[in-house]
């Protein structure tokens, strides 16, 4: 079973950092993502792209999490030669975790 | 009690529909302002290069059309569409026959003063200091107070440089309701309004996670909020637009690039997102109250670019199997290429995107892109087989500019409001 089948995502850019929102599908599924959902195990996800540190929120009120991936865009906006210089397609990369 | 303000927003960045603004007032004529969102991190880059060329422009002229497809209406305009010469757009605008009050706020400019004192702003992300290098461009990010202003001097449309997005929606909310710059529970909430709607359809079911699931997506609507006088707000669409706004679609734009949710960073409060409650009243209709606030930060961020050489990039589809194999013996055949004719690439980035082979060089030496760009077409005679998509002609070679991310101390930042 993927992420995508208990949460929505929506990632973007800060400077040479991206974030990751994660918006479980129900209040279960946030209990179980703020439980398992580690800023280790999305970091690792990404270890291809090189994030320096993973910086981990919890918004119980919104059932979501964010995570700050440090680093993750390499040089970033117009330096980077990546073709997700903004990191658009994180949310999407994060959703394909296997659980 | 008062009529609930009206803010929609016509722009998400430059380059979003050019008919937004008029299908919106259209489809919602009771819109009391329009905001409209010029400026990401290298516009105003690309704007330096334009008044390199011509002193009178650094400005997104597209707004002037804009402007000229609106109909007749006392809806009110707030745009940063000004860039690095807001007065510039300003004088076009009335030499295009504009009759409207026009306020022009300016002062973000701060590239005299960082270059006299450069070691005093190093990188925000890196913390690596300025080092020489030479700074194209440096705007702070100015809050709603000076918009404010404009909007007293009688101001119909008021054209920015660089300014917090959200503050093109702060700034209307203090001047109708009287707040002072110090009622941060309002002012949050304002904040949060103009986080939400400053990316245009992007609350609307643009780039939803159920993006298949967004009803009539070709006349998606821009967004509007109904701003109540104690910051909470009912955000929503025209009606006869297409789209969706629901409890997903203005999470999801809660946690678009966002930091600390605790501690929501902007020239005009601190805000946090952790008391925010979303209620669903009616369709396409989301009440969000409980934003909370503080004093802003004493500094204002910076976003100053530095010129950087020059980079361009590639595609090739390559149909059949072992892509990714294929992929990487191209790039090696390009850069020995390149090398060959006297350039070893500085940067130079490979990707496989599926069956598109993505080449991407960067360095200082134009010639040396140059001699990159004329190397990808021959891989269709002497590539792998099934080698295709290659249609434009010699991709264009384009300036990099670095980002250098800082902060100022506010008091050192000096906005001016003209208003005409």
């Amino acid at each position: 079973m993927q992420l995508r089948e208990i949460a929505y995502a929506r990632s973007g850019d800060k400077g040479f950092s991206a974030n990751i929102g994660v918006i479980a599908k129900s209040h279960e599924d946030y209990l179980w993502i703020r439980e398992h959902l580690t800023a280790e195990r999305v970091e690792a996800h990404f270890k291809l792209l090189s994030p320096k540190k993973t910086l981990r929120y919890e918004l119980p009120n919104l059932d979501a999490l964010n995570f700050v991936l440090i680093g993750v865009l390499g040089e970033g906006g117009s330096r980077s030669l990546r073709i997700d210089a903004q990191g658009k397609a994180l949310g999407q990369a994060l959703l394909e975790m296997e659980l | 009690m008062k009529k609930p303000l009206k803010i929609g927003n016509a722009q998400g960045f430059w380059g979003d529909r050019p008919g937004a603004a008029a299908k919106l007032l259209q489809q919602q004529p009771n819109l009391d302002y329009i905001t409209l969102d010029y400026l990401a991190e290298v516009s105003l880059s690309i704007m330096a290069a334009q008044r390199e060329k011509d002193p009178k422009l650094g400005y997104a002229r597209d707004f002037i059309d804009v402007i000229k497809s609106l109909p007749d209406s006392p809806c009110k305009i707030i745009t940063n569409a000004g860039g690095l010469n807001p007065f510039g757009l300003a004088e076009a605008l009335r030499a295009a026959g504009c009759t409207k009050k026009i306020g022009v706020v300016s002062g973000d400019d701060v590239l005299a003063i960082i270059n006299a004192d450069p070691d005093a702003y190093s990188n925000l992300d890196t913390g690596e200091s300025i080092n020489g290098k030479e700074l194209a461009t440096a705007n702070a990010y100015l809050g709603a107070k000076p918009i404010v202003e404009a909007l007293k001097k009688g101001a119909e449309i008021v054209i920015t440089g660089r300014v917090a997005d959200p503050s093109l929606t702060v700034a209307p909310c203090i001047y109708h309701y009287g707040w002072s710059f110090e009622d941060y529970e309002f002012i949050a909430g304002a904040t949060v309004a103009g986080h939400l709607i400053e990316c245009g359809t992007q609350v609307t079911g643009g780039i939803l996670t159920d993006w298949l699931s967004v009803p009539n997506p070709a006349e998606i609507g821009f967004p509007f909020v109904e701003m109540f006088s104690d910051g909470t707000f009912i955000i929503t669409k025209p009606e006869s637009s297409g789209g969706v706004v629901n409890k997903q679609t203005v999470t999801e734009q809660l946690l678009y690039e966002i930091g600390d949710p605790d501690k929501y960073l902007s020239p005009d409060a601190t805000v946090s997102f952790l008391s925010l409650q979303l209620k669903e009243e009616g369709k396409n209709r989301i009440h969000v109250s409980g934003a909370k606030g503080k004093a802003p930060p004493d500094t204002l961020k910076v976003s100053a670019t530095y010129k950087e050489g020059w980079k361009a990039e590639g595609m090739l589809a390559l149909c059949g199997p072992d892509t990714a194999l294929k992929a990487e013996r191209c790039g090696q055949i390009v850069f020995s290429r390149v090398a060959e004719a006297g350039f070893k690439l500085e940067r130079f980035h490979v990707e496989c995107l599926g069956p598109m082979l993505r080449m991407a060089a960067a360095d200082h030496r134009m010639p040396a892109l140059e001699a990159f760009t004329k190397e990808i077409a021959p891989l269709v005679t002497s590539g792998p087989q099934g080698t295709t998509g290659y249609f434009s002609g010699r991709p264009p070679i384009r300036p990099v500019f670095g980002y250098w991310p800082c902060l100022i101390e506010k008091d050192l930042v000096s906005p001016e409001i003209v208003c005409s």
